[in-house]
């Protein structure tokens, strides 16, 4: 098993998403991730899609993707240099002045913002990868648990422009 | 430009795309289509009796002249009708476009009066589905509906018709062609891949075909035969690709799968090289899956790239169109010495034939003798089995050539597929001779057609296998589940004791009577329940030009399909008679 990353190029219609998230379940292949934006052509919409799969599977999911008519393009990301990056916000309730102290230091390792406060409640937001939105989230969990409330917005991925390597 | 209406352009379109036949039911959000279509000489439409019976007919149509078979129906009930019929004929890559009605775009969404997502149900049981949403976006949708459905591996598009759209006018504009952008079938074959695959063929000592139902649909049933005839290697066919070289030929070994013939089974165990073309290596042709031609190298040729690899991992995979790659295969391939291969296949198909015992009918008739009459009576035929044993006999049993057709739902196997696809049939082939092989439970499914058969003067033969049992599955519940017969009696009254497995005592009469239903509809009814009475039904229906003909073959209530591939068994290990089961 391994995560494998996915963009894909889809017409801008009414049941695209439909049809490629439906896919995904009809096949019964698990999907980690799928976000959806539309791009400079307006008749094209991008999607990143993230899963966990073995190798045999994901032929599958790439061969079935390719073969619906909606699908433009297919690109792996899998093993490709690639900028990716998830929105995460972190809503805090319950702080005391020890606790939003250590949101600061913690907003401030993680490279992640404190945007929003009310005295009690603290919301933060953090731009980072998937993996390191985990650490942020497992931390949090530990340190305010029962307290935190957590969106996640899906990763989107782009080719790298000069790095080599992933 | 001349502006017309939304359903105008509709009828123009299909005229455009050469559609000579309509299946076609009305309904309140398609009434304007059909006032459209109303005194139209160009195009037969075609009311049958309901809609799951209408798509089997497109499809029977469809299948059997090779043109795209075209549904007309109403939003809601009228759509949702369709939805068997849209999987039977999608699993098994039969090009339909299905027009459905819809309520008006400024009502979807708002739970009007029949109103129901069908893009959103079919979605997943087509290959394509779109409801257009404006009238400028008509013609196009239309036209990409028959590229997407016939091209490729072909399959059932749906196009969801608004009624507003249906009414506004706009550009009477056809395209004559149409660019998907996301859509490229594959149209080559790729040479270095064929090279591999001829280097593995030639140095094999004992290669089989397997061939699928690809080459039947590519129209390569002649190319493949002189394929088998350049190379002698043997040919074993899945149900769908039954045909692909006529059964007689010395070449042609049987079916594979869970019901194929021994000589088959044992070929493709025994091979060292399984050139496929055109199937999916679907379960019911490999059995364990472990030890399927576990000692063989694997060629497999087929259109859809994701049929390839996924059940069975193959050694050269070749994504191309069976025609394409067969033709590509004969410039290059050459004569291979295996006589010993082929001598020894030959001795496994004289020692172990398919047969149905006679011994184990009280009547001494067999559903054998019934298909044997069919083969040595029509030479130019097109035959529609439903599913089910009598399926599964027809697939054992039946001659087929270039002159003999058959049509099966082998993918989705749909009980009621067989007598209105044979409808279909007739409209598309007038000249030719259609033959329904049925069973009682099936011909019960679409029964309603016999109204549409009678009324369009469809001089149909209808022969049902009546065991009064949906027989297939009494076969599984009498072989593996201790004779157990949950719900497979057809003759079961509410008077009958509870858990019977006794189907030879005084069992209360079949209901309907098949001879007098048919009567009733207008047409003819024949009962044969003798082996001697089987040639002067088929005489008699043959003489009856303008009507159906029933004939009811009463058999065995337990005759069972044989051999069989137990669940979980490897295709070796078959069960080649039904002694030790039954009574």
């Amino acid at each position: 098993m391994k995560k494998r990353w996915i963009c894909l190029f889809v017409e801008n219609e009414i049941g695209v998403l439909a049809r490629i998230a439906g896919l995904f379940s009809a096949k019964s292949y698990n999907l980690d991730s799928l976000t959806v934006g539309i791009t400079e052509d307006s008749t094209i919409s991008r999607m990143t899609i993230s899963l966990t799969s073995d190798d045999k599977t994901f032929e599958q999911v790439k061969k079935q993707l390719n073969r619906s008519v909606e699908v433009i393009r297919l690109v792996d990301y899998t093993d490709t240099p690639i900028h990716m990056k998830e929105i995460l916000f972190v809503k805090v309730n319950g702080c005391s002045d020890a606790d939003i102290n250590e949101l600061f230091r913690i907003s401030k390792v993680f490279n992640a913002a404190i945007i929003d406060y009310d005295g009690a409640t603290v919301l933060l937001e953090c731009t980072q990868t998937e993996n390191r939105n985990n650490d942020l989230i497992s931390l949090l969990n530990r340190k305010f648990i029962n307290r935190i409330e957590i969106v996640r917005g899906g990763s989107v991925a782009v080719e790298a422009v000069c790095i080599l390597e992933r | 430009m001349k502006q017309i209406t939304g359903a105008d352009l509709f009828v123009k379109a299909l005229k455009e795309e050469k559609v000579d036949v309509l299946f076609a039911y009305p309904g309140g959000q398609a009434i304007d289509l059909f006032n459209a279509l109303y005194g139209e000489k160009e195009i037969d439409v075609i009311l049958p009796r309901h809609e799951q019976g209408l798509i089997h007919a497109a499809d029977g149509y469809a299948r059997s002249t090779g043109k795209v078979g075209v549904c007309l129906v109403t939003s809601g009930p009228g759509a949702t009708n369709l939805v068997t019929g849209i999987a039977t004929a999608n699993y098994d890559s039969v090009p339909l476009v299905c027009f459905t009605g819809q309520v008006p775009t400024n009502l979807i969404g708002n739970d009007a009066f029949q109103e129901v997502d069908i893009v959103g149900i079919t979605r997943s049981i087509c290959k394509y589905a779109v409801t257009v949403r404006k009238r400028e976006e008509l013609a196009e949708t239309i036209k990409k509906a028959f590229v997407i459905a016939r091209t490729g591996k072909p399959g059932v598009v749906v196009v969801d018709l608004p009624k507003d759209i249906q009414r506004a006018y706009g550009s009477d504009a056809y395209p004559k062609e149409v660019v998907i952008r996301g859509y490229k079938p594959q149209l080559s074959v790729h040479m270095g891949q064929i090279n591999k695959a001829l280097e593995l063929l030639n140095h094999a000592e004992k290669p089989v075909f397997l061939i699928g139902g690809g080459v039947n649909i590519a129209r390569a049933n002649k190319e493949m035969t002189q394929l088998a005839e350049l190379t002698g290697v043997p040919v074993v066919t899945t149900i769908m690709g039954k045909g692909a070289i006529p059964t007689a030929h010395s070449l042609y070994v049987g079916n594979l799968g869970i019901h194929g013939s021994f000589a088959a089974n044992s070929a493709v165990s025994n091979c060292d090289v399984l050139f496929s073309i055109g199937t999916r290596f679907n379960d019911r042709i490999t059995g364990k899956i472990e030890e399927f031609a576990a000692g063989a190298k694997i060629i497999h040729i087929d259109i859809d790239a994701a049929s390839i690899s996924r059940n069975i991992v193959v050694d050269v995979p070749i994504v191309a169109d069976a025609k394409k790659a067969v033709c590509t295969l004969l410039g290059k391939a050459q004569p291979l010495s295996i006589s010993e291969w082929t001598d020894e296949i030959n001795r496994w198909k004289r020692e172990y034939p398919i047969a149905c015992p006679a011994d184990r009918g009280k009547s001494g008739l067999t559903p054998q003798m019934m298909i044997e009459a069919v083969n040595e009576t029509f030479t130019d035929a097109v035959i529609a089995t439903d599913v089910g044993q009598n399926q599964l006999w027809a697939t054992q049993f039946l001659a087929l050539d270039e002159n003999r057709q058959m049509l099966t739902s082998g993918g989705l196997g749909t009980m009621g597929y067989g007598f209105p696809a044979a409808i279909g049939a007739k409209l598309g082939n007038p000249h030719k001779n259609v033959i329904v092989i049925s069973g009682d439970g099936g011909m019960q499914m679409n029964i309603q057609e016999m109204a549409a058969a009678v009324v369009y003067e469809l001089p149909i033969m209808i022969c049902i296998l009546n065991n009064g049992y949906l027989g297939n599955v009494r076969q599984w519940q009498e072989m593996f589940y201790d004779r157990r017969y949950s719900s497979t009696c057809m003759r079961y009254r509410r008077s009958c004791e509870t858990g019977c497995n006794k189907p030879n005592q005084e069992c209360p009469e079949y209901t309907p009577d098949f001879v007098r239903l048919a009567e009733s509809y207008g047409a003819k009814g024949i009962r044969v329940t003798k082996t001697e009475d089987i040639k002067a039904a088929f005489e008699s229906a043959q003489k009856n030009k303008k009507t159906p003909t029933v004939i009811e073959f009463i058999i065995d209530r337990e005759a069972n399909v044989m051999p069989i591939v137990p669940p979980g068994n490897s295709l070796n290990d078959m069960i080649l008679e039904s002694e030790g089961y039954g009574e």
